[in-house]
């Protein structure tokens, strides 16, 4: 159902956004660092030890219990966390309960969602969930642009939702956080037990402001859990499962690198253009995702890091076999870590001090003092479309269709450099267009689009476009990028869409940069 | 199946870029369009439009057509509807999409072929980006990487192909398939610019001359047409023993290249990564090639995981005087580039060789001397490649003249 288009105002790109969603009024996108906001953060009420057992055991019996405890009621926003990925079985178990409980028009808070909780879509459907405000990928992602969600959904940064908790843009009023280990207390850490996802970094801003906070864990060890990555102060009830995650699905036991030639190539030009304009140095910094070419440029980096005899200062992950094997032969100096990947990422992360965690406050906190985003020289990330002024697309398909979650890639924009290694189409559907579906990001923060065909320069970055020059990289403008695609493809038919909204996109700052409409089915 | 239903292409769960089409001719009514499309929304209307422009080009007025799409380029679509259309009509007729620009550039007998990269000719989603890795040719396969019950189709999809797609000045070659099924096939590429024929399992002169001879034929009914250079394959222990023969059996023939699979078959060898039981076969293309001025090519190296393996491969390649190797995967063409590549030293008598050109040339002087030895201008035109491939490579600057020194 999503909400009527009505009262859309244009924002700073030229976007049409409602003025509220959700019924709540919303700030339109103002510009990069544009809009400051006023006042203060977001507090919970003031707890007191003397509600609290005094031999801290915060143990409950059941999920429902927890739930029945922390006061569940009809309207509640309740939060979940993504680091078992899709291997989830906890928020799939908890809207079980919520279920069984009567509880109905809920708005579900997750830090990203996945293809198992197509499990959740039961519940989009009677009532117990109203919308959701997180990612809405695959099912969900099909099932929200198709308009058959009641309210209308929210997606976020990383950054953008510890931003929106702290400001108090949405308030918390249960969180239910898994741990692969945790004591009754309520210290936990994912660094151990079956379900071990790593570190908990984005359950932190839930554990720091919500109302109510659950942990369960399907491991709980006698106080105290170390080391803890979520204080246990923060916790009011804990809670001892059969399993919560599926741990193949959680990490993959080992991760590999892309085999497909058209990536490596996209994957060798980035590391060949970081190269050429010397970005590659001694104590640089950089990031890299886990998807496939990314993780094929980081081997690419280690490959020329040899050759050179340099090394970097610092790598963000999520992390993998790869970085962990870059940190450990000494290219790396330290790994900083938002989520791991593989088991030997989490291997590492217990066993080695320069293998750091971090959370969304540390890295992407956009209302913070500073974050470490902007430190790093280059970053490398993908999208699903680019257009002639560099503006990219990350969450639909050209289709219009929710598909990916917005995750860290805003507040990566950030990074000095910012590379996006994309396909110049995928299955004849061009990547580099006139206009994207839906704008995530701004041109202005994206300063390279690497394809097989060619590499284009954002105009603003005169400094790469003359280092460049003198390299034998295949250096053409954005324009004559997206003609080639549509040379090959054939201009494609702009995606049918409603008028109707089902979901908004929130900038690092809260305001709105871009909204989704249904796609007509 | 009905004599009046006809398929061409492939679906399934790991197809892409290409269309599975069923097509049946109904005698009477309208025809109707069915297409399911995973980009529908955007190119649904478009494929719509060519569907109906190559009915109406062979004139069906009633017909039920079904095209299930993974986001095939509309060459590919209009290569499976006319190849399961032909399965219904008899027709001299072709439905060609315009010969890309890009596509027109010519080839020379003597240009390099380190890499020769093979494509299955029925797989499109293989062909559409082969260009950018930037291989020397690109070979378009009927034979052995297309099954029996595929080759007709091939043929359509091979021909679009070498008309539409962009292959980023990599030499536009297609392995035919034996004759006589390879009649068939010479009539889809002839005409379409394809600049070396690839001739498997010649085991004599006769091969060559048969292949020539239907090149010519369709040369006459085709006139404007670029040269077609030939290369024969040789895959047995009778193509070794007629390897001079073959070699000089026509002056299109350009390369000859040695299958080392099929040949080992032959002969009743194991096929071993360190190719001793081929050395003698080996050596005497090479020295075929050699005796009749053409290239001596290198069979693949089969295992695409293993890159020491290849550069392993490669060194012994060019040691034994092959000029380049086949590739089947692009992540070899670098590496095999790399591997025939001109050393240090080749690099610095080329330059001293062709500087001394150039200065005999500003002096006015007929020839070419380095210090008291005359040059042959052979030899000058072979440094030249040499230089001209370590500017391609990116191992010299193309301006390396201004800064030598002799």
């Amino acid at each position: 159902m999503g909400q009527p288009a009505d009262n859309l105002v244009k924002n700073a790109v030229g976007r049409y956004v409602p003025e509220k969603v959700n019924g709540k009024t919303v700030i339109p996108y103002q510009g990069v660092g544009r809009y400051k906001p006023e006042g203060q953060k977001h507090a919970p009420a003031i707890p007191s030890y003397a509600d609290y057992p005094s031999n801290g055991d915060k143990r409950v019996s059941s999920l429902k219990e927890a739930l029945e405890k922390a006061g569940i009621s009809d309207g509640m926003t309740i939060s979940t966390h993504h680091h078992f990925r899709n291997g989830d079985v906890l928020a799939n178990q908890l809207f079980d309960a919520i279920y069984e409980l009567g509880v109905k028009n809920l708005v579900w808070f997750p830090s990203a969602s996945f293809p198992c909780h197509e499990h959740l879509i039961r519940y989009l459907e009677d009532g117990t969930i109203d919308h959701i405000e997180g990612s809405m990928n695959g099912p969900l992602g099909k099932y929200t642009s198709e308009g058959k969600m009641k309210g209308t959904g929210v997606l976020r940064s990383h950054g953008g939702r510890y931003q929106a908790v702290q400001d108090g843009e949405v308030k918390i009023d249960i969180a239910v956080i898994g741990a692969g280990c945790a004591d009754p207390f309520g210290n936990s850490s994912g660094l151990y037990g079956p379900s071990a996802s790593g570190l908990l970094g984005f359950a932190l801003a839930d554990s720091q402001y919500a109302d109510k906070v659950i942990v369960a864990t399907d491991n709980m060890v006698e106080f105290p859990c170390i080391p803890w990555q979520i204080q246990g102060n923060y916790v009011d009830y804990t809670v001892e499962m059969d399993q919560i995650g599926i741990p193949e699905k959680i990490v993959s036991g080992t991760t590999r690198i892309t085999r497909s030639p058209d990536r490596l190539l996209l994957a060798e030009m980035t590391a060949d253009f970081c190269e050429a304009t010397g970005i590659l140095r001694d104590g640089f910094s950089f990031q890299s995702g886990a998807g496939g070419t990314s993780l094929a440029a980081a081997e690419f980096f280690a490959g020329k890091m040899r050759e050179k005899g340099i090394k970097a200062r610092f790598a963000r992950g999520g992390s993998n076999k790869y970085l962990v094997n870059m940190l450990e032969e000494g290219l790396v100096e330290y790994i900083l870590d938002g989520q791991t990947f593989d088991l030997e990422g989490i291997r590492s992360m217990r066993d080695n001090p320069n293998h750091v965690w971090t959370s969304p406050f540390t890295s992407y906190n956009y209302h913070g003092k500073g974050n470490f985003a902007g430190m790093v020289d280059v970053v490398i990330l993908g999208a699903t479309e680019v257009d002639v002024h560099f503006n990219a697309n990350v969450v639909t398909h050209s289709d219009g269709y929710l598909l990916h979650g917005i995750g860290g890639w805003q507040n990566c924009l950030f990074s000095k450099t910012v590379i996006l290694p994309v396909p110049l189409f995928r299955d004849r559907i061009p990547v580099v267009k006139d206009a994207v579906t839906t704008l995530c990001g701004p041109g202005e923060l994206i300063d390279v689009v690497v394809t097989e065909r060619g590499i284009a320069i954002n105009p603003r970055r005169t400094d790469l476009i003359e280092k460049a020059r003198h390299s034998r990289l295949p250096v053409k403008n954005i324009e004559e990028l997206k003609e080639e695609a549509e040379k090959i493809c054939g201009k494609p038919s702009a995606p049918e869409l409603e008028d109707e909204l089902v979901a908004a996109i929130k900038w690092v700052d809260g305001t709105v940069i871009d909204a989704v409409r249904k796609v007509k089915v | 199946m009905s004599e009046n239903i006809a398929y061409a292409g492939n679906k399934g769960e790991n197809v892409r870029s290409d269309c599975f089409v069923t097509l049946e001719l109904t005698g009477t009514g309208c025809y109707g369009i069915d297409i399911q499309s995973k980009v529908q929304s955007l190119y649904g209307e478009s494929i719509r439009k060519l569907a109906e422009e190559i009915l109406r080009f062979f004139e069906i007025r009633h017909a039920r057509l079904q095209i299930e799409d993974t986001g095939a380029l509309p060459l590919v679509i209009a290569a499976r509807i006319e190849a399961a259309l032909k399965e219904l009509i008899d027709s001299d007729e072709e439905y060609l999409l315009p010969m890309s620009e890009e596509n027109k550039y010519v080839t020379d007998k003597e240009q390099f072929r380190f890499s020769r990269l093979y494509l299955p000719g029925n797989t499109p989603k293989m062909m559409i980006n082969a260009g950018i890795h930037q291989p020397n040719g690109i070979i378009l396969d009927l034979e052995d990487s297309v099954a029996p019950n595929k080759k007709r189709e091939a043929r359509f999809l091979v021909r679009n192909a070498l008309r539409g797609i962009n292959f980023y000045g990599a030499e536009r070659m297609v392995r035919i398939n034996r004759f006589p099924e390879g009649f068939k096939d010479l009539r889809y590429i002839v005409p379409h610019n394809v600049q070396v024929i690839l001739i498997p399992k010649c085991e004599g002169a006769e091969y060559v001359d048969e292949v020539e001879n239907e090149i010519h034929k369709i040369k006459e009914r085709n006139p404007a047409g670029n040269d077609i250079f030939l290369m024969p394959i040789i895959e047995s222990g009778r193509g070794v023993e007629n390897a001079f023969e073959i070699a000089t059996a026509s002056d299109k023939i350009v390369a000859m290249a040695i299958g080392l699979e099929d040949y080992t078959a032959d002969i009743g060898a194991q096929r071993t990564q360190s190719a001793y039981e081929s050395f003698y076969a080996r050596s005497r293309i090479v020295n075929a090639c050699r005796a009749a001025r053409i290239q001596p090519i290198d069979s693949v190296f089969s295992d695409v995981g293993d890159e020491d393996g290849l550069k392993a491969a490669v060194k012994e390649s060019k040691s034994l005087g092959f000029e380049g190797m086949g590739c089947i995967h692009p992540r070899q063409i670098r590496i095999i580039h790399r591997g025939f590549a001109p050393d240090e030293e080749e690099i610095e008598e080329a330059k001293k060789i062709v500087n001394a050109s150039y200065e005999s040339e500003e002096k006015g002087l007929g020839a070419v001397a380095l210090g008291t030895k005359m040059i042959d201008p052979p030899v000058v035109k072979r440094a030249q490649k040499t230089l001209d491939l370590a500017i391609f490579l990116g191992l010299i600057p193309e301006d390396w003249r201004d800064r030598f020194i002799s």
